[in-house]
């Protein structure tokens, strides 16, 4: 599907989404209530066939948590990029789409652990690399590390 | 004695119970644990615990250059570091529109290719290990030897070379280069067949890895299984042909794929990869092409603000790139979409139901690499 009509697509599902200019992959960023629904129908709907999670990323812009999702179409060929933020940092919580696309449930427990964003749903929500007791998040910005291992 | 007899026997085919594989276990392949829970022999749930030698490459690179970047990425998967190290190298290249000179890439295509020989090699030997084939450990070993005095010579380091950096080599290739890797792909040529002659057809392999671990292509693309072990199954997923860099699109190869999606098949597929990449090589060695080994590139690379996706297809699978800059000379985020860690996840779904020594072969059918996973 070209781009025009992708975004055509998205904005019919999620109207409040917003395209951001002059990017790789047609970029949007979804507010975090609407998001399930919409990867739900990228999956489900015949002609956008998103079958293929590729990348799934945890953010720290410094204000503001987030998840970067990369999606793909193996059999039509297109490609999308969708973001969700929070500026919760206490309790940043999102749905999971580990039900959609398998490939996720690992990806999502990864970024639990080295940023605290939960998903709501998910199958195993534990740990992936540290340990269960491991106090705070490492990947974040404002993680500072008692013991002085990662600053170099 | 009577009352021993009589004595209630718990049935071990009733209870479940668990067992530990690893973190130091052969079949592993480092320090991967896999708590299975099983059945008598039948395994009904494989629980994978990571993290014994994750050392924060992310976080890491959130403090380095994207020259130092690149050494990093070598410890990722170290049997394809030349493979890594290609992707940080496009990567950077891509975002700062540099065009690298031709002799760059074709040298850099034949060198990934050579590297995807010797990772396969050293699938080979091990999974022939696994399933109690010693010899194969043995012969496969002796040939990657090969392939390591070529890089030795020419980069001057058997397994963790950093050769690339963006814009072009650390240096020129070494003047024997051309003429090791084609006698190498004489010798090879020669030697693979008696590969096929021990494993490929013996009985004894194809009962226990036919019909074992058989994976849809559906599943494959919802677990996000890529590189040969997806292509067993059906699923055309090879990066260097549907997004071409480097000169593959100058090269005429085959993707491999097959229907069966067992463990059978991806040792197929693996073992004609290998025999496509030699004739990749066989295509490039002699045209490659006069000229600088690298483009002028500034010493302090900074990628303009914004987000960047580079994939490669590495011996494993996909990797992919993600970054995000800021504009300054280190990145903001790098997030490395490793084909190990995402393959790792389909292992408890093929698993299940098959018994405990086929987790053993099903394991070493997806060719996992733990500090790929880890990172």
């Amino acid at each position: 599907m070209e781009a025009e009509k992708l975004k055509g697509k998205i904005l019919e599902i999620v109207p409040e989404a917003q395209q951001e200019e002059n990017k790789q992959f047609p970029t949007f960023l979804i507010p975090s209530g609407k998001f399930k629904h919409l990867a739900t129908l990228l999956k489900e709907e015949k002609e956008l066939d998103f079958d293929y999670l590729f990348c799934l990323t945890g953010v720290d812009w410094g204000t503001e948590l987030g998840v970067v999702y990369h999606l793909t179409s193996t059999s039509l060929n297109h490609t999308v990029e969708l973001k969700v933020k929070t500026e919760n940092r206490e309790t940043p919580e999102f749905d999971t789409v580990a039900d959609l696309w398998k490939t996720a449930e690992f990806f999502e427990r990864e970024v639990w652990d080295l940023f605290g964003i939960r998903f709501a749903g998910h199958p195993d929500m534990r740990r992936i690399f540290l340990e269960e007791d491991w106090v705070g998040f490492p990947m974040r910005k404002d993680y500072t590390d008692e013991v002085n291992i990662v600053e170099l | 004695m009577k009352e021993i007899i009589n004595l209630p026997v718990h049935s071990i085919e009733e209870e479940e119970y668990h067992i530990n594989m690893g973190p130091q276990h052969p079949s592993t392949h480092g320090v991967l644990r896999l708590v299975v829970t099983l059945q008598g022999e039948t395994v009904k749930k494989v629980q994978p615990h990571c993290g014994y030698i994750h050392r924060g490459i992310e976080k890491m690179c959130e403090k380095d250059t994207y020259q130092q970047i690149i050494h990093l990425t070598d410890r990722m998967d170290y049997l394809s570091a030349h493979i890594n190290n290609h992707a940080v190298c496009l990567l950077v290249e891509g975002a700062l529109e540099v065009e690298v000179p031709e002799r760059v890439k074709y040298i850099r295509t034949i060198i990934d290719e050579l590297n995807r020989i010797a990772s396969h090699q050293l699938w080979w030997c091990s999974f022939g290990m696994d399933l109690g084939g010693l010899t194969c450990f043995f012969y496969g070993l002796r040939d990657r030897e090969h392939i390591l005095d070529i890089f030795e010579e020419s980069f001057g380091s058997r397994l963790l070379h950093s050769y690339y950096t963006p814009g072009g080599l650390m240096q020129d290739i070494h003047p024997n280069f051309q003429k090791r890797t084609k006698d190498f792909i004489k010798y090879f040529r020669k030697k693979i067949k008696d590969y096929d002659k021990l494993l490929s057809g013996n009985v004894i392999f194809e009962n226990r890895s036919q019909g074992i671990g058989v994976m849809s292509k559906e599943d494959a693309i919802n677990y996000g299984v890529s590189g040969p072990s997806g292509r067993a199954s059906g699923w055309s997923c090879d990066i260097r042909k549907k997004y071409p860099y480097g000169v593959y699109d100058k090269a005429e190869f085959n993707e491999i794929l097959r229907t069966d999606g067992d463990t059978y098949g991806r040792y197929m597929v693996r073992m004609d990869e290998m025999r496509e990449s030699m004739k990749i090589i066989e295509q490039l060695i002699d045209n490659i092409p006069e000229g600088d080994y690298t483009a002028k590139m500034k010493p302090i690379i900074k990628l303009p603000a914004g987000e960047y996706y580079q994939r490669v297809e590495s011996a494993r699978g996909e990797l992919g790139i993600y970054c995000i800059s800021d504009g300054n000379k280190t990145p903001v985020r790098m997030k490395f979409r490793t084909p190990s860690f995402v393959n790792l996840g389909v292992l408890d779904k093929l698993s299940r139901d098959m018994k405990i020594a086929d987790l053993v072969a099903i394991g070493a059918s997806l060719d996992l690499v733990i500090p790929d996973i880890d990172r």
